[in-house]
């Protein structure tokens, strides 16, 4: 294999020797130039737009958060009107069956008196109307007895047919003037 | 510029070799000897990648359009599997550099196998060095900034744990393993891989050539169509092995740098 070309060489590296120092410098220069070129161009124009692309996400995430919040906050007042309303309508409930007790009582309450009331009144009415009646009666019967007595006095008194009539006719008239009334 | 095909018109057969590697002057009397294939390979592709790379990250948007995309594929696997795998915290810093070291070493390595060029750049072992060179300040670098000069000898040096008698033995090995191993290694791997690839390719094509052309023999002419064939076979391979170099270099880089900039465990 022809490998002299490497004249001078104390050890003969083959082709593991550069050809030319030029190889070594180019491949060097050229890496550097482009590490500049990625540092300076590329590598930011593309941090920059995975930042915005990321806040973007971001963005939108916490817009999403923000709407749940409000949804759940909307949804928890939701709740808290709908319980308070039930409670209330509970309330409710139970002051009407409060009050239609009450009512009940005081109508029962109001009922009995007035029926008290009315045979209170009634018994007074029942009471005047018997005393009336026994100072009518009184005065009656006082007059009574005494027309009898005037008429069996009128009449002769041996004469005990004659007084039975008399007595007899009297309580007739009695009885009329009792139908009359 | 022309390879391999030389041999036929003296009418013998004479094996491609590592002359093969070697070229004069493109324009020979104009330019000098330097100035020769690989030199205005490495110009080209250092060109393309700059240049593809510029256009690419102009007018980025939040939205990617097809061709954006296609880049920020190219860009997440050298930034996310790479730079931020093995660096993690730290890889921003480090980013453009893994960047401009896979893309250069890609398109060069892909050269290998691309009509005009059909040469990787890469089995010129000048440019394998230039890069391990370049790798090895910026991982020695990397620590020196971040610890001191002092302070990162001794972390690189002296491992955690040794026994003080053994820091005789230890420390020269940690030395040549962490600062001549490392660099050696990593130009050869390169420069090996691409050299004997395209090696490989030459005695395929070449021996397929010479024997296709052999006169009043017809199993040599089947024999050279098959070793053709072959040829373009192991070039299908080279292409994945050129891909598979390139990111082995700007792995390996970025695993030294991650142990250089590592604290004290």
């Amino acid at each position: 294999m022809d490998t002299t070309i490497w004249v001078g060489q104390a050890i003969d590296l083959g082709p593991l020797l550069p050809h030319y120092l030029s190889e070594l410098i180019a491949g060097a220069v050229l890496l550097l130039i482009l590490y500049v070129i990625m540092r300076k161009a590329v590598v930011p124009a593309f941090e920059k737009m995975y930042e915005e692309r990321s806040s973007k996400i971001e963005g939108g995430m916490q817009r999403a958060a923000v709407a749940e919040a409000k949804a759940e906050a909307a949804l928890a007042q939701y709740q808290d009107q709908l319980s308070e309303a039930r409670e209330e309508a509970a309330k409710i409930r139970e002051d009407a069956k409060n009050q239609s007790a009450q009512i009940l009582a005081e109508a029962r309450d109001r009922a009995a008196k007035e029926s008290d009331r009315i045979l209170e009144s009634g018994r007074q009415q029942l009471a005047a109307e018997r005393t009336q009646l026994v100072v009518e009666l009184r005065g009656e019967v006082g007059g009574i007895a005494t027309s009898l007595a005037g008429k069996i006095v009128g009449e002769s008194l041996d004469d005990d047919a004659r007084a039975l009539r008399t007595v007899d006719r009297f309580l007739a008239e009695l009885e009329q003037a009792g139908q009359t009334r | 510029m022309t390879i391999g095909l030389v041999p036929l018109e003296s009418g013998g057969y004479s094996p491609p070799g590592t002359h093969d590697f070697e070229f004069g002057s493109i324009w020979p009397g104009v330019f000098p000897d330097w100035v020769n294939k690989p030199l205005v390979q490495a110009l080209i592709a250092f060109a393309l990648v700059a240049l593809v790379w510029y256009l690419a990250s102009r007018k980025l948007k939040v939205q990617p359009t097809k061709r954006q995309f296609a880049f920020e594929y190219l860009y997440e696997f050298v930034r996310n599997g790479i730079a931020r795998d093995i660096l993690q915290s730290e890889y921003r810093r480090f980013l453009p550099y893994l960047l401009a070291l896979f893309f250069f070493l890609l398109i060069n390595n892909w050269f290998g196998q691309f009509f005009l060029f059909m040469f990787p750049t890469f089995s010129n072992i000048g440019y394998a060095y230039a890069f391990a060179i370049m790798s090895w300040f910026v991982y020695v670098g990397a620590g020196v900034a971040k610890f001191g000069f002092g302070r990162f000898m001794k972390q690189s040096l002296i491992p955690e744990g040794v026994p003080g008698y053994l820091l005789p033995i230890v420390i020269p090995l940690e030395f040549l393993a962490t600062f001549i191993t490392r660099p050696v290694t990593l130009a050869l791997r390169l420069f090996a891989n691409l050299f004997a690839g395209h090696l490989v390719v030459l005695v395929f094509i070449v021996g397929g050539g010479f024997l296709v052309t052999y006169q009043d023999n017809l199993f040599y002419n089947f024999a050279g169509g098959a070793s053709f064939i072959f040829g373009l076979i192991v070039m299908l391979l080279e292409l994945f092995l050129g891909a598979l170099q390139a990111y082995i270099f700007t792995v390996l880089t970025a695993q030294y740098v991650s142990t250089s900039i590592a604290e004290a465990h």
